[in-house]
């Protein structure tokens, strides 16, 4: 079998100037709601108490609103979870009130009200730790994006680090940008699902980039831009391949891992679709763009002395 | 060239025998067993108390299917629930008498079901965390400022009595912030006064600054060594504290650990009364000082002979004989600020010595100058119920703060004593500020979902992989299959924690996985599809791939440490999983499937085609599966 049958290369850089004004709208978009909406940012960063409480009927959701808002609570989220039967309660932290007891007085009450209420799930996060959280998860962004451009810089050359990590934040901006625009739930399972396609998403650039560095080595007279396009269209078939089998693993966890692992398969499909297309037509147009040459890549160690644009450089008689 | 010297292969087989056997633990499911462990600091579990629970099972008429003694603990293994219920009430009956006061901790367990020969080379299955397996788990913060400043005023204390006992005059000591600020009227003193700190003061910085009219101002601080030491000590108290209240929660595996310089972490896995274990964490045990009732009618009420008198109480020693106790309260537990085992000085006796604060200090002076001769009581309470842990007789008047209880004890009991005394109270206030209850059904949920998404997604890939790659997919496929046997062995190697995040890290490793050998093939087929022989194409595929896979997988693997790093709680879970599965598929996608593929094809002399499926060729010569192919290569 075998799904991609190319008999020319495909000229992805031809259209490269349109898709990179395509890619920038989209990121200002996604800025444009992390700031105008913000990030809906689960309890592990806020701080403040989560109740999963389970019915044995379909949960009445707005009696169990009316219920917690009694106890004085003017914030409170009530949402159905997972199933009908159970319904996950938000309750902001409450400066000077012991964490312990509010979820104990709200379970109570729900009792009260419905003695079939089981409590399958509490969660309280300090505030303290919530800012800590935010804290510790920039400095893991900062490490990731840093350690990678280190490693791309000295493996390959500065202008594929620099095109590398910009397609790929730009990757981890529109994931953001979706959670923020449908107001997902942002919790550290995304965290780190967003931070693995950080990790993942470089992965296609790397083959792409390596592809391109060959190409310099083995095709002496071709065009930058032919090469790129000829490093694409070779590399496409495996791009589509893994990230389809990725995808797959994903999908499964997004129908099987229940409500608990949603958000962070949504995560991870979103990075891997854009982590395609940004690293065809992000990536390599970017390096395109810094102007990546020949001599960038393939170091004139043995050709000391010989003009690169020397059309007979190389050969030997 | 596709052959594999005889160790590469050795080295493949030995991998998946190791892998084999450390993850089999994890199939054999758990038996219910019952857990007995000490309640106590000074009860130790021994086989002594082996034998007693082995005799009380067999009064009950219950066979056990295994008893094991590691060391710290007893495990019993039933084969029923019905059974490990029973003999959880025999063994609670035979070894505690008194319910409110357990010696020992009887808990009900899971034991893992692997067979012995198992364990004994150390391959256990993996720790469920508690999102699998249900419980609560606390964070707890230790207050460090709080307990400096205790720490600091107990120091001036000390420091006013050495003062005085070397007659260095001060006109004042006070405790200002962290800081202890002496008063001094003139440089000789100040001199004086600094001789004293330097020689018997080591954790104290010092810096002095002159006020008007001559006079000056000497502030101590704690040097920052001293009071990390301090903040470390209270850390350990504290948790010490925390192992005393929750073994009376009766749980079998109980998890206390620090976690940075001054949070604590506490996870009680199978506990649901959140409530009341945050009532026991949280309790506060106090400590009074009282004199002994001397009177004739209480020692005629302690040796059992008469009623004891108004104004008094009866109370138990430790060695279980009544001790009568008048009302009045000298000191609590408040103006004790550390009791440490030692020796004494003069007779080399084992002793306990008790350090008050100047509030404490001036009191004690006052009660011991008009009782000396008689008895004293040390009693902790706690639950509401009090136990008299010694009860030393007043030998002299004790001034400056410093109380040494010696006499007709061991070391160990010292040790226990001091630590009982200790025990009494925090080292410093802690704060819940982080709390997670998880439903044991919830748990089981848990791990059904994490399993489905595994296995769901495992089947698909090997299916599309067969498929589309003919035998070099089913060599992928088996591949992927033994960096899972390998990924689940090294996280049972490592005892680590397995949580829903894990498990999500464990699908995601294999679907990241399959990368490297989709890479591989796919660079064979290219191989094939620009003429070269089939077995150059397979090395050559090998050979270019590696690069590629080794740079990806580096890239991949930052994220994954900068995960472990920063990340806590069931981020950590994740990263764990992650790193690891990078590793173990970089050595079961190239080298392992290497072999395979060397095992298969590298020993045909002539090959005339593998079968990678299509090999499609724009000139239109694209070939379906080899090797039945005719390709001339």
């Amino acid at each position: 079998m075998e799904f991609f049958k190319f008999r020319k290369d495909i000229p992805f850089m031809r259209h490269a100037l349109v898709l990179n004004v395509v890619s920038i709208v989209t990121f200002v978009l996604a800025v444009f709601f992390l700031f105008h909406k913000g990030l809906h940012l689960s309890v592990e960063f806020t701080g403040g108490t989560v109740m999963e409480v389970g019915y044995a009927q379909p949960a009445d959701v707005p009696k169990v609103r009316s219920v917690i808002s009694g106890l004085g609570y003017t914030d409170v989220q009530v949402q159905n979870f997972g199933t009908a039967q159970d319904v996950i309660i938000r309750l902001p932290a409450q400066k000077g009130v012991s964490s312990a007891q509010q979820s104990e007085t709200a379970f109570a009450a729900l009792k009260a009200s419905d003695p079939g209420a089981t409590l399958r799930r509490q969660e309280f996060v300090g505030p303290q730790v919530g800012e800590e959280l935010v804290t510790d998860g920039l400095k893991a962004l900062a490490m990731v994006v840093v350690g990678i451009m280190i490693y791309l810089a000295i493996r390959f050359e500065w202008k594929f680090a620099v095109a590398a990590i910009v397609a790929n934040l730009h990757d981890v901006v529109i994931i953001l940008g979706f959670f923020a625009f449908f107001q997902w739930e942002f919790s550290l399972p995304v965290l780190a699902a967003v931070l693995a396609v950080l990790g993942y998403s470089v992965n296609e650039s790397v083959v792409i980039f390596d592809r391109i560095r060959e190409n310099f080595r083995r095709y002496r007279k071709m065009e930058t831009v032919a090469i790129i396009d000829n490093a694409i269209t070779s590399t496409i078939s495996r791009t589509i391949i893994t990230h389809g089998s990725t995808q797959i693993m994903v999908l499964s966890m997004l129908l099987f891992g229940g409500p608990t692992l949603y958000y962070f398969a949504l995560a991870l499909t979103i990075g891997i679709c854009f982590g395609i297309y940004s690293s065809v037509f992000v990536g390599a147009a970017i390096a395109m763009w810094l102007g990546i040459k020949r001599e960038d890549m393939v170091k004139p160690v043995t050709q000391k002395g010989v003009d690169p644009n020397d059309p007979n450089a190389g050969a030997t008689v | 060239m596709n052959r594999y010297p005889v160790w590469k292969y050795a080295i493949i087989v030995v991998a998946l025998l190791v892998g084999f056997f450390y993850t089999l633990p994890n199939f054999f499911g758990e038996a219910p067993a019952v857990q007995v462990s000490s309640g106590k600091a000074t009860i130790k579990v021994d086989t002594g108390t082996q034998r007693r629970v082995e005799d009380a099972l067999k009064a009950a008429g219950i066979a056990p299917a295994g008893i094991i003694f590691d060391g710290n603990s007893i495990k019993i293994r039933l084969s029923t629930g019905d059974e490990q219920l029973k003999a959880k009430d025999a063994i609670q009956k035979a070894l505690i008498p008194d319910p409110t006061d357990p010696p020992y901790v009887v808990a009900l367990n899971l034991l893992s079901r692997s067979p012995s020969w198992l364990s004994a080379v150390g391959a256990a299955p993996m720790y469920l965390g508690l999102d699998l397996r249900g419980g609560v788990h606390f964070m707890l913060q230790v207050d460090m400022q709080a307990a400096l400043t205790r720490k600091v005023e107990s120091l001036s204390g000390d420091l006013r009595t050495a003062l005085r006992e070397k007659n260095v005059r001060h006109s004042g000591i006070s405790r200002n912030n962290q800081a202890i600020e002496v008063q001094l009227r003139d440089a000789q003193t100040l001199a004086a006064a600094k001789a004293v700190i330097a020689e018997q003061f080591a954790d104290l910085d010092i810096t002095e600054a002159p006020l008007a009219g001559g006079e000056f101002t000497l502030t101590a601080r704690i040097k920052p060594a001293a009071a990390r030491a301090i903040q470390e000590q209270a850390l350990k108290q504290n948790m010490v504290t925390l192992h005393n209240r929750i073994n009376e929660l009766g749980v079998a595996e109980p998890v206390i650990q620090q976690q940075g310089l001054d949070r604590i972490v506490v996870q009680l896995p199978g506990v649901q009364d959140t409530a009341k274990a945050k009532d026991i964490l949280g309790r506060t045990a106090t400590l009074e000082v009282r004199m002994v009732d001397e009177s004739a009618e209480g020692r005629a009420a302690e040796s059992g002979t008469g009623p004891v008198p108004f104004g008094s109480e009866r109370f138990l020693e430790r060695n279980s004989q009544p001790i009568i106790v008048k009302k009045q309260v000298i000191l609590t537990g408040e103006n004790l600020t550390d009791a440490q085992p030692g020796f004494d000085s003069q007779t080399q006796e084992a002793a306990v010595h008790l350090s008050l604060d100047a509030k404490g200090s001036r009191i004690f002076r006052d009660v011991t100058r008009e009782s000396i001769g008689k008895r004293m009581a040390i009693l902790l309470f706690e639950k509401g119920k009090g136990e008299v842990v010694t009860a030393p007789v007043i030998r002299s008047e004790i001034g400056g703060g410093r109380v040494q209880i010696s006499g007709r004890m061991t070391t160990t009991e010292a040790h226990d004593t001091a630590l009982l005394l200790r025990a009494g109270s925090l080292a410093a206030p802690m704060e819940i500020i982080e709390e997670r209850t998880i439903g044991p059904s919830l748990g089981a949920e848990n791990i059904a979902k994490g399993f489905d998404s595994v296995t769901w997604g495992f089947l698909v890939i090997v299916v599309f992989m067969c498929v589309y790659y003919m035998m070099f997919g089913v060599f992928s496929s088996v591949a992927l299959g033994v960096n899972l046997l390998l990924l689940v062995a090294v996280l049972s190697m490592l005892q680590a924690t397995l949580t829903l995040p894990g498990m999500a890290a464990m699908a995601l490793a294999l679907g990241m996985a399959i990368d490297s050998n989709v890479l591989i093939n796919e660079r064979v087929r290219e191989e094939l599809r620009n003429g070269a022989s089939p077995q150059a194409a397979i090395n050559a595929g090998y050979e270019r791939a590696w690069g590629t896979i080794f740079d990806s997988n580096v890239t991949t693997l930052i994220a994954g440490v900068a995960l472990l790093i920063f990340g806590s709680g069931p981020v950590r879970g994740f990263a764990v999983v992650h790193c690891i599965g990078i590793l173990t598929s970089m050595f079961s996608a190239v080298f392992f499937s290497r072999g395979l593929v060397n095992f298969w094809y590298g020993r045909v002399k002539k090959l005339k085609g593998v079968s990678i499926g299509t090999v499609w060729r724009p000139d239109g010569g694209g070939n379906e599966v080899a090797p039945s192919a005719r390709r001339s290569g």
